[in-house]
């Protein structure tokens, strides 16, 4: 919100949904979303710096309230993945999931940092725009979908062999006929591309559509009094609602992980 | 939606903090978590076989306190049977020295008196060969009659 200028509905949103951007070359690929990465790399840093400290002082004998935390969140991640996944999970699948799930978790959660608040104090900080919440930008969401996808990718070559994976990607799901082979190979090819897309177009649409909903209260309650009352109402009723999708969004996109992974262990 | 170098430097960092959480907090804090529930179950085992050998001992316990009421009764039993049969002896004892003694005794008197009949019976003899010989002093003579008066002397 610059001073002086008049603020319309269309500039209120779009300055709030603007990314701070910085070229790194020639081309429309080369420019980096600053607010975005600096965000994930804080809440990524903060979070696994903190389970880091808490590891280095981890005790087998009776545990502190702040180990047992950790302890707590980490045997959730690992029930689940022992659920989904049957093969060594401590090599890497659960740890995996454990780190996508603390941090799409944290990164959803800078959705709940008031809007304007937070764009007054970047406004100080000469920052005119920043994006707070690094999983409403589809760069953040698609980054770790296509990560698990070379995952996958990398697991399935790694356990079947290239020649198994092709032998699957070929004959599976219907059948070793080459006249299925086409079909086979169409079908397949649908799903290793909707994996990513529907995996991380779930979690941008959500986190994105929860900020605009935050933003259009925001415009709410500059309309005057009631807009005010309403706005601060619904915005506390959406913000509390929130707290069941961030940590919502933030498991399914861990269970989705571990279960791509698992598929691609897994022989058709 | 406009995609660009964010998603490669977001999956670098993706790819980062993976490798952190699987180096470094994956391995260690699953390694407390499984030493503690060793630690657990190995106490929880202990306690129970605490709890089994209390039991055993308990048991044996009562069977020695049963053994040595059984062994202590025996021993009184046993005292009493040894009491009433001294007892029985000494009676015994005690009444065939009685009657020993009274046997004695008995045979004391019977001997006394026959001894005083002897006494009595020589003085009877001698007073009546005193008073026969008073009597016959002149017509009889001692030395000629003595077989006569020594077979009245045993007949008295």
């Amino acid at each position: 919100m610059a001073s002086g200028t008049e603020v319309t509905p269309t500039s209120y949103m779009s300055h709030h949904l603007t990314n701070l951007t910085s070229s790194i070359g020639d081309g429309a690929f080369w420019t980096l979303h600053v607010d975005t990465l600096v965000m994930a790399l804080l809440t990524g840093i903060v979070s696994f710096g903190f389970l880091g400290w808490v590891v280095r002082g981890a005790t087998s004998a009776v545990p502190g309230k702040r180990q047992a935390f950790v302890e707590l969140a980490v045997e959730f991640i690992d029930e689940q993945v022992k659920s989904a996944f049957h093969g060594d999970r401590h090599a890497f699948v659960a740890p995996a999931a454990l780190t996508v799930f603390i941090w799409v978790f944290m990164m959803n959660a800078m959705d709940f940092l008031p809007v304007d608040i937070m764009a007054w104090i970047y406004e100080r900080l000469g920052l005119h725009n920043w994006r707070s919440v690094p999983t409403a930008d589809v760069n953040t969401t698609f980054a770790l979908a296509l990560s698990v996808w070379l995952l996958m990718i990398f697991f399935n070559i790694k356990v079947k062999g290239l020649g198994g994976w092709i032998h699957e990607l070929v004959c599976s799901p219907f059948g070793k006929n080459p006249l299925l082979w086409p079909v086979n190979i169409l079908f397949n090819l649908v799903e290793y591309v909707s994996k990513p897309l529907s995996h991380s177009l779930r979690l941008y649409g959500n986190i994105y559509a929860g900020e605009i909903i935050f933003l259009l209260l925001g415009m709410w309650a500059a309309t005057g009094l009631s807009g005010t009352v309403f706005g601060t109402l619904l915005g506390a009723g959406w913000a509390i609602f929130h707290i069941l999708i961030v940590t919502l969004q933030a498991f399914i996109f861990m269970m989705l992980t571990v279960v791509y992974l698992s598929m691609a262990h897994e022989s058709h | 939606m406009n995609i660009n170098f964010t998603l490669i430097s977001q999956a670098m960092a993706f790819a980062i903090f993976i490798w952190f959480t699987v180096r470094f907090v994956w391995p260690p804090l699953m390694r407390a978590i499984e030493t503690r529930q060793k630690t657990i179950a190995d106490g929880l085992a202990a306690g129970e076989r605490g709890k089994r050998e209390l039991e055993l001992a308990s048991q044996r316990s009562a069977d020695v306190v049963r053994d040595a009421k059984q062994r202590a009764s025996d021993i009184i039993a046993q005292a009493e049977k040894r009491a009433a049969q001294i007892v029985d002896e000494a009676k015994g004892a005690a009444e065939d020295e009685g009657a020993r003694i009274l046997a004695g005794k008995k045979a004391e008197v019977e001997q006394e008196v026959f001894r005083a009949r002897e006494a009595l019976r020589q003085q009877v003899a001698d007073l009546a060969l005193a008073g026969a010989s008073k009597i016959l002093r002149r017509e009889v003579d001692a030395k000629t009659h003595a077989d006569l008066l020594a077979s009245i002397k045993a007949e008295l």
